[in-house]
C-alpha cells in the first residue's frame, strides 16, 4: 500500500484507506509531515466541495441540505397556518407564488392537503432522520471515535447522494401537474393508490415513492457505515463502555434504520405494483369514479401494518441521536458526568429494543384485532419506563452542577422539557381505550409535534450550536443564539400547547377549516392564536440561519476545545484535514465524563489523558 | 401592488435585522469581546433569571388556557362507555399534571440555580444503583397500574354487542356519510360494490330477504339508553367514523367490515339542556384524511327516545320502496320511449 494512495484521499482508489493504512504506523512515519499540503495540491473544487468522501464535508452537506429542505417545510407549515388562522381570509402574495393554489390568496383545499403531507414528509425524513443523523453521526462517529474516517468513504459519499436525489424528488413533486402527494405523510391506500380519489396521488405520488426508494437506499448506506465505523474502527482504549453516549445513540439509531427501513421498501414497492401494475396488495372492493374497479382481495391494512413497523421504530430513529447529542451537552456544560451512563446506555437499548413491538398503537381503530390492540397498549406503555429513567438522569446530572447556559445547553435544557411534556401525553394516546377518543385528533398534533417535532428539531440546534466550531472552525453569534432560542422555546409551546385542547374538543386533524361543525366556530380564536405564534416561531429560525451562514464565514475563529470538552473530537486540529489528526491517531485512557472529578487540577480530564498523569483524582483502582 | 409591497417590506426587514446584528457586533468588538463569544457570567445570569421567568410565566399560562377553555374541554360524554373514558383520562391527567410540575420545576430551577461560577465545583456524582432502582419501580408500578385499569376499559368497550343491539350502517363514500337500518328484521342486507349505481347507492343485494326492510337515511337516529351497533363500511378510501360526544370512533375500511357498540345515553334535546345552547347538534364527523373535502365530510346525528325513534323510522322509505319506485319510473321511460 504505497503512502500517496492515502495521501489522495478523494480517489476512489483510496476507497479503504480509513480502514486500512491510516490505521497502521506507516501513516504516521511517512504520511504526516506532507499531508496538509497535499490536501491543498490535490484537491479541486470538485473533489473538496461537492464529490467529497471525507465525513466532515459529508456533514456539512447533510446540514445545508436539510436547513434548506427545513425552511422548505416550514415555509409550507406557515402558509397552511394562514388559512387554519385566519380561514378564507385573502393574502394576495400567496397567489403571487402559488397560483392557482392559492386563487385570490386563498389556499386551495387541495393544495392545503398537499402542504400538510410535504411539511410532514421533509421534516421526518430530509430534516430529522436523513439531516440529523446524516450531520452528527458522520461528524462525530470517526471523530469521537479517533478514526482517520468512515469505514467506506464511497459509500458514505453515495448516501448522500441517495439523499440529495430523494429532496429534490420532493422539490421537483411540487411543480407537477396535480400538485405533490397528498394523501398525509403516512400515504395510506387506497386514497394514495388512487388518482381519482385525490390528484395528488398522480404524478406526485409517483415521485413521492420513487424518493423513498432513493431515501432509504442513503439511509441503509448511511446506517452500515455508521455501524461498522463505530465496531471496527475505534481508536486503542475506546471500549465500548467508555464511548460517549452519542456514538451510543448514532449506533443504534443506525441499526434501527437498517433493521425498519426494508420494510418501508417492501410497503412501497407494493403500493407502486398497485399503482401501476394493476396487484392488489391494499385494494379490494372499490367503486370511485362511477365504476368499480377490478382490484380485489388486498387490505389497506396490511399497507399500516408494513408502514408502522418502520414508522414507528422511525420515531425512535429522530428522537434518540437527538438524546444522545443533549446527553453530551448536557454533561460538558453542566461540568458533572452523566449521570447512570450504564442506565443510560440501557435505557436506549430498551427503547430501541421496545420500538419494533408497538406499532400497533397507531392502528387502534382501524378494525384491528381488539386482542392485538391490548398487546400493544402494554409493550407502549412500556416504553415510558426507560424514557422516565432518561429524564431522570438528565436531571440529576443537572443537579449541583456547575451548568454553563451556553446556547447549546439551553436548546438541551428545551429538548427535555419537551420531551417530558410530550412523553407523558403518549401515556395517554398509547392507552387503547382513551385513543379511541383522540385518535386523530389535534391532540395526537400536539404530542408528536413536541416530543419528537420540537425535540428532534431542538437536539439538532443545540447540536449545531455546540459543534460549529468543530464544524466550522468558527463561533457562531451568542447573543444571536440566545434570542434564537427563546424565540423558538416560547413559539413552541405557544403553537402547540392550545392544540391539545382543540384534541379534547373533537377537532380533528387535517382539517382545511373547521366549518363543518358549528361547535368547533367558536375555537377559531385558539387558532389565530397559534398561527401568531407559528409565524413568530418561523421568523426567529431566519435569525439562526443568519447566524450560520454569517458565522461559517465571518464568525471569530474558534480555540481548539472551547467547551473544555473531554472527547476526543476536541483534540483534532482546528482546520479540517483528512485523516482528522496530524501523527497518530489520539489513545482513550479513560471513559468521556470525568467532568469536575474531586482532587483534579481542572474541572474536566479528557479522554487522552491517561490515569498516570492523574494520580491526584484517581480512584481506587484507576493506575 | 401589495404584493409587491409585502416583499419589499420582507427584504427591507431582513436587511434591517443583518445591519442590527452587524451594529452589535461592532460594540462587541470596540469592547473586545467578540473574539471570543465565550460564555460569560452575564449570559450566565440573564438565562438562568429566563429559565426562571419561563417556568412561572408557562405556569400561569397553563392555568389560564386551561380556565379559559375549560368549557370546550372535553364535552359532556353522551353515551355509556364514555363516562368510563373520561373517568379514567381524568385519572390519567391527574398522574400526568403531578409528574409533568415535579419535573419540568427540577429542570428549570436546576438550571437557574446551579449557573457556571468559576468557585464553584460541581459534584462528581455519576451514579447510585438505590436512586435508580427507586426511580425505575415507581415508574414502572404507575404504568403497571394504568395499563390494566385501561385494558378493562378497552376490553369492556370491544366487548360483543349484546344480541338485541340495534344495528345500524354507517356507509362512508367520497364525501358523505350514509345510514343504513336494519328494519324489522334488524339484519342488514348484503351489498355488493359491484351493484352500486344511481338508484341503488350503498349496492344493497335486492335478491337478499334481509333487504327489503332496510331503510337508507342521510341522518344518524340513535334511541337513547339501547345499545347500538354501528356496522361500517366504506366504497373508495378510508374513512374514520368519529363520533366525538359519544367517545366513539372507528375506521371504515374499503373491503372490510368494522364495527363499535355504544349506549348513548343523552338525548338532543337534554343535551341542548346541558350546554345551554338551543341549536346543538350531535355530528358524526370524518377522521381520516380521505381527500379534498375531507373537513366537509358530517353528518347531523340525532339521539332521542325509543318512541320518537320508531316514530321517525316509520316515516321513512324502505329499501324495497325505493326499488319500486326507481322501477317505476325504468318502466315509464322505456313505455314513453316505446
Amino acid at each position: 500500500m504505497s503512502i500517496q494512495n492515502s495521501n489522495t484521499p478523494t480517489g476512489l482508489a483510496s476507497e479503504h484507506y480509513a480502514g486500512d493504512v491510516y490505521h497502521t504506523a506507516e501513516w504516521h512515519h511517512h504520511g504526516h509531515h506532507d499531508s496538509d499540503t497535499d490536501d491543498a495540491h490535490h484537491q479541486n473544487f470538485w473533489t473538496k466541495y461537492v464529490f467529497s468522501q471525507d465525513h466532515k464535508m459529508i456533514s456539512k452537506q447533510f446540514l445545508i441540505t436539510a436547513i434548506v429542505m427545513a425552511v422548505v417545510a416550514m415555509a409550507m407549515s406557515t402558509i397552511f397556518r394562514l388559512q387554519l388562522g385566519w380561514p378564507g381570509h385573502k393574502f394576495p402574495f400567496l397567489e403571487s407564488f402559488m397560483g392557482h393554489w392559492a386563487k385570490d390568496g386563498v389556499l386551495d383545499p387541495g393544495f392545503y392537503l398537499a402542504l400538510v403531507t410535504m411539511h410532514g414528509t421533509i421534516l421526518v425524513f430530509s430534516v430529522l432522520t436523513g439531516g440529523l443523523s446524516g450531520t452528527f453521526s458522520n461528524l462525530l462517529i470517526p471523530l469521537q471515535c479517533g478514526a482517520r474516517d468512515m469505514a467506506s468513504g464511497f459509500l458514505n459519499m453515495l448516501s448522500y447522494w441517495f439523499f440529495l436525489g430523494f429532496n429534490l424528488m420532493m422539490l421537483i413533486s411540487l411543480f407537477v401537474e396535480g400538485g405533490p402527494a397528498s394523501a398525509g405523510w403516512t400515504v395510506y391506500p387506497p386514497l394514495s393508490a388512487l388518482p381519482e380519489a385525490i390528484s395528488g396521488s398522480g404524478l406526485g405520488m409517483t415521485l413521492w415513492l420513487v424518493g423513498m426508494a432513493l431515501f432509504i437506499v442513503s439511509a441503509l448506506l448511511g446506517g452500515i457505515n455508521y455501524v461498522c465505523t463505530v465496531i471496527n474502527l475505534r481508536t486503542k482504549g475506546l471500549t465500548m463502555s467508555r464511548l460517549p453516549l452519542t456514538i451510543w445513540a448514532f449506533m443504534i439509531t443506525a441499526i434501527l434504520g437498517i433493521l425498519s427501513f426494508p420494510v418501508l421498501f417492501a410497503a412501497a414497492l407494493l403500493l407502486i405494483f398497485d399503482r401501476s401494475l394493476g396487484t392488489s396488495f391494499y385494494l379490494s372492493d372499490i367503486f370511485i369514479g362511477g365504476h368499480p374497479l377490478a382490484h380485489s382481495g388486498g387490505s389497506p391494512i396490511l399497507y399500516q401494518h408494513l408502514f408502522w413497523f418502520l414508522g414507528h421504530p422511525e420515531v425512535y430513529i429522530i428522537i434518540i441521536p437527538a438524546l444522545g447529542i443533549t446527553s453530551e451537552i448536557i454533561a460538558t456544560q453542566s461540568r458533572k458526568p452523566i449521570f447512570g451512563y450504564k442506565a443510560m446506555v440501557g435505557s436506549i437499548l430498551g427503547i430501541a429494543f421496545l420500538s419494533f413491538i408497538v406499532w400497533g398503537h397507531h392502528m387502534f381503530v382501524t378494525g384491528m384485532n381488539p386482542f392485538l390492540g391490548s398487546v400493544f397498549v402494554l409493550t407502549t406503555l412500556i416504553v415510558a419506563i426507560p424514557s422516565a429513567v432518561k429524564v431522570f438522569n438528565y436531571i440529576a446530572t443537572m443537579w449541583r452542577a456547575n451548568i454553563v447556559l451556553s446556547p447549546g445547553m439551553l436548546f438541551a435544557i428545551g429538548l427535555v422539557s419537551f420531551f417530558i411534556t410530550g412523553g407523558l401525553t403518549g401515556i395517554i394516546l398509547g392507552n387503547s381505550a382513551l385513543d379511541i377518543n383522540i385518535h386523530d385528533t389535534y391532540f395526537v398534533v400536539a404530542h408528536f409535534h413536541i416530543v419528537m417535532g420540537s425535540a428532534a428539531i431542538f437536539g439538532m440546534l443545540g447540536g449545531v450550536y455546540h459543534w460549529f466550531p468543530r464544524l466550522y472552525g468558527r463561533m457562531m453569534n451568542k447573543k444571536l443564539g440566545y434570542i434564537h432560542f427563546w424565540l423558538s422555546f416560547v413559539s413552541v409551546y405557544g403553537v402547540f400547547f392550545p392544540m391539545h385542547f382543540l384534541g379534547l374538543a373533537g377537532v380533528p386533524r387535517r382539517y382545511y377549516a373547521d366549518s363543518a361543525y358549528e361547535g368547533f366556530h367558536e375555537l377559531v380564536n385558539v387558532n389565530s392564536l397559534i398561527s401568531v405564534f407559528a409565524i413568530i416561531g418561523a421568523l426567529a429560525q431566519l435569525i439562526f440561519i443568519y447566524n450560520f451562514f454569517y458565522s461559517v464565514f465571518r464568525g471569530p475563529k474558534t480555540v481548539q476545545n472551547p467547551w473544555k470538552s473531554n472527547t476526543l473530537e476536541w483534540t483534532a486540529p482546528v482546520e479540517h484535514m483528512h485523516g482528522n489528526w496530524p501523527g497518530d491517531i489520539p489513545v482513550v485512557h479513560r471513559w468521556a465524563y470525568d467532568y469536575s472529578k474531586p482532587n483534579a487540577e481542572d474541572d474536566y480530564i479528557p479522554q487522552t489523558v491517561p490515569f498516570s498523569k492523574t494520580k491526584s483524582s484517581n480512584f481506587p483502582g484507576e493506575d | 401592488m401589495i404584493t409587491t409591497l409585502v416583499y419589499v417590506v420582507l427584504i427591507l426587514a431582513i436587511i434591517a435585522i443583518a445591519r442590527t446584528v452587524r451594529i452589535f457586533e461592532l460594540l462587541d468588538e470596540l469592547r473586545g469581546e467578540r473574539d471570543t463569544q465565550e460564555i460569560n457570567r452575564s449570559d450566565n445570569r440573564f438565562n438562568g433569571f429566563m429559565l426562571l421567568v419561563f417556568l412561572i410565566a408557562t405556569i400561569v399560562y397553563f392555568l389560564y388556557v386551561t380556565l379559559k377553555y375549560k368549557r370546550f374541554i372535553l364535552p359532556v360524554s353522551a353515551s355509556e362507555h364514555g363516562v368510563g373514558i373520561d373517568n379514567m383520562l381524568y385519572v390519567n391527567f391527574l398522574i400526568i399534571i403531578i409528574v409533568f410540575f415535579i419535573t419540568q420545576v427540577l429542570l428549570f430551577y436546576f438550571g437557574y440555580r446551579y449557573q457556571y461560577k468559576k468557585e464553584n465545583k460541581a459534584l462528581f456524582f455519576p451514579d447510585s444503583h438505590k436512586v435508580e432502582i427507586i426511580w425505575t419501580a415507581i415508574p414502572a408500578i404507575v404504568l403497571i397500574a394504568l395499563v390494566v385499569y385501561g385494558l378493562v376499559q378497552w376490553n369492556k368497550i370491544m366487548s360483543p354487542a349484546p344480541k338485541d343491539a340495534v344495528i345500524i350502517e354507517l356507509y362512508a363514500k367520497q364525501f358523505d356519510w350514509t345510514a343504513r337500518y336494519a328494519g324489522s328484521d334488524n339484519n342488514l342486507g348484503k351489498t355488493d360494490f359491484k351493484m352500486i349505481e344511481s338508484s341503488n347507492p350503498l349496492g344493497i343485494d335486492a335478491s337478499d330477504v334481509h333487504s327489503g326492510d332496510d331503510i337508507i337515511a342521510k341522518e344518524l337516529h340513535l334511541p337513547v339508553n339501547t345499545p347500538v351497533l354501528l356496522v361500517m363500511h366504506s366504497r373508495d378510501v378510508i374513512h374514520s367514523a368519529y363520533l366525538p360526544h359519544f367517545r366513539t370512533q372507528m375506521n371504515c375500511v374499503p373491503g372490510m367490515t368494522t364495527q363499535f357498540h355504544l349506549t348513548p345515553t343523552i338525548t338532543t334535546e337534554e343535551m341542548r339542556k346541558i350546554t345551554k345552547n338551543n341549536q346543538f347538534d350531535y355530528v358524526l364527523l370524518c377522521n381520516k384524511i380521505c381527500g379534498v373535502a375531507h373537513f366537509n365530510m358530517s353528518m347531523k346525528v340525532v339521539c332521542e327516545t325509543k318512541e320518537e325513534y320508531q316514530k321517525w323510522l316509520g316515516g321513512q322509505k324502505t329499501f324495497a320502496d325505493n326499488m319500486k319506485v326507481s322501477d317505476e319510473k325504468t318502466s315509464n321511460s322505456i313505455l314513453v320511449s316505446k
